[in-house]
């Protein structure tokens, strides 16, 4: 007797894993698109390495009245 | 070559589909929360981001989920014994209580981190108190303790669109109060005309629901009494600022015609409702359904009519907020 290719058991199987592969891959799509979404209205962002940062810069600074 | 075959044909009580693991997450009851929830976020003042939105409405109603699947672990001995929950993925045998729990506190915890990192750590707040409440305070203490179960397990209902208003700007108002106030006051007449005609389920369940300890006459007047209780709730939630009269014009009528089903259940006695099958009840069931959807609908429709400067303007006289 053969081993039957195709069983319910094989098809719940693979919904299972196809549905479980479309909820992370939206996940993934909504995580990622916070953080667009996050990174756009954070304001200016500057690199920390190797550049120079004006806000750093005393020099630049304007003095505030005491 | 019989026993290799046997492997294969045998399936485990967790060979679930995908489908069971949904409907763990009770997607019926996600329905009203991410209808009500998308309501406080879009009516909240304020702007917010669309992704944030989209976020925001997802990860509510999957802590709404996850909140469903821990009910579902922790109820599944007298969910295996009403008929209304039998075919349920753990008293069905699809899915094991272990796999209900895991899934429930996995997606607990990752909607209320998501949601604080999406929008505010209020919300999020708010998002792990409604689970809590739902889980432990409603789920394992009340519901088999009181038959006032269902008015105090109410509030777990009530917090979603507390949690949109949140989301958008980070407080809590009157207005986000209101609407808790009118979904918890909705809540126990709502139920209590399903429990009218689900009678023995709940009987055989030992739950104490009224209708079980009070009796249904007592029952009855408990529905009319907690509409009466809900009709200032939903006209004062038109008198704030997300509030019109677009809003009250649909909560006045609505309400009325909710006190008329509450009133017909009133005047009814056993003999009457077996007669037609529950069918007075059954009408109230749905109307009080459609209530909820039309009140809030109506918050919504407030809410872009207020983008037409001359409609803010009219409607700034009714807020009774602004007047005090």
């Amino acid at each position: 007797m053969a081993i039957a290719r195709e069983h319910p058991l094989h098809k719940r199987r693979s919904g299972r894993n196809v549905g479980l592969a479309l909820v992370l891959l939206a996940f993934i799509a909504l995580v990622f698109g916070l953080t667009i979404a996050k990174v756009s209205g954070g304001g200016s962002i500057e690199a920390f390495d190797h550049t120079y940062r004006p806000m750093l810069d005393p020099a630049t600074l304007i003095p505030t009245e005491e | 070559m019989t026993d290799i075959r046997a492997d294969f044909t045998q399936t485990g009580p967790a060979d679930a589909e995908f489908g069971d693991y949904v409907a763990l997450l009770k997607p019926r009851v996600m329905t009203l929360v991410v209808f009500t929830a998308l309501s406080g976020l879009l009516v909240a003042p304020g702007g917010i981001h669309p992704i944030e939105a989209l976020a925001a409405i997802i990860f509510i109603a999957l802590g709404g989920g996850a909140s469903g699947a821990l009910n579902m672990w922790w109820d599944a001995d007298i969910d295996a014994v009403m008929k209304r929950t039998a075919k349920r993925p753990i008293p069905s045998g699809k899915v094991t209580e272990g796999e209900a729990l895991a899934i429930g506190v996995t997606l607990s915890a990752i909607s209320v981190i998501m949601l604080w990192l999406a929008t505010n750590a209020l919300a999020a707040a708010l998002l792990a108190f409604t689970i809590f409440f739902y889980v432990v305070i409603y789920s394992m203490w009340l519901k088999r303790a009181t038959p006032q179960n269902i008015v105090i397990g109410g509030a777990a209902g009530a917090f979603p669109p507390m949690i949109g208003w949140a989301a958008v700007t980070g407080s809590v108002s009157v207005e986000a109060c209101l609407m808790f106030l009118l979904v918890f006051m909705w809540t126990p007449p709502h139920f209590w005309a399903l429990a009218l005609f689900m009678k023995s389920d709940y009987h055989e369940a030992k739950v104490p629901m009224l209708t079980v300890t009070h009796g249904r006459r007592a029952t009855r007047t408990h529905i009319l009494v907690y509409t009466i209780a809900l009709l200032p709730v939903a006209l004062a939630t038109g008198l704030t600022s997300i509030g019109g009269p677009v809003y009250l014009a649909a909560a006045l009528w609505f309400s009325l015609g909710f006190l008329h089903g509450a009133w017909a259940i009133w005047k009814r006695d056993e003999v009457q409702a077996e007669a037609d099958s529950y069918a007075t009840e059954k009408r109230v069931f749905r109307f009080s359904l459609s209530y909820l959807f039309v009140l809030f609908g109506a918050l919504i429709a407030e809410a872009a009519l207020r983008n037409l400067p001359a409609y803010a303007e009219f409607v700034a006289q009714f807020n009774l907020m602004e007047m005090l």
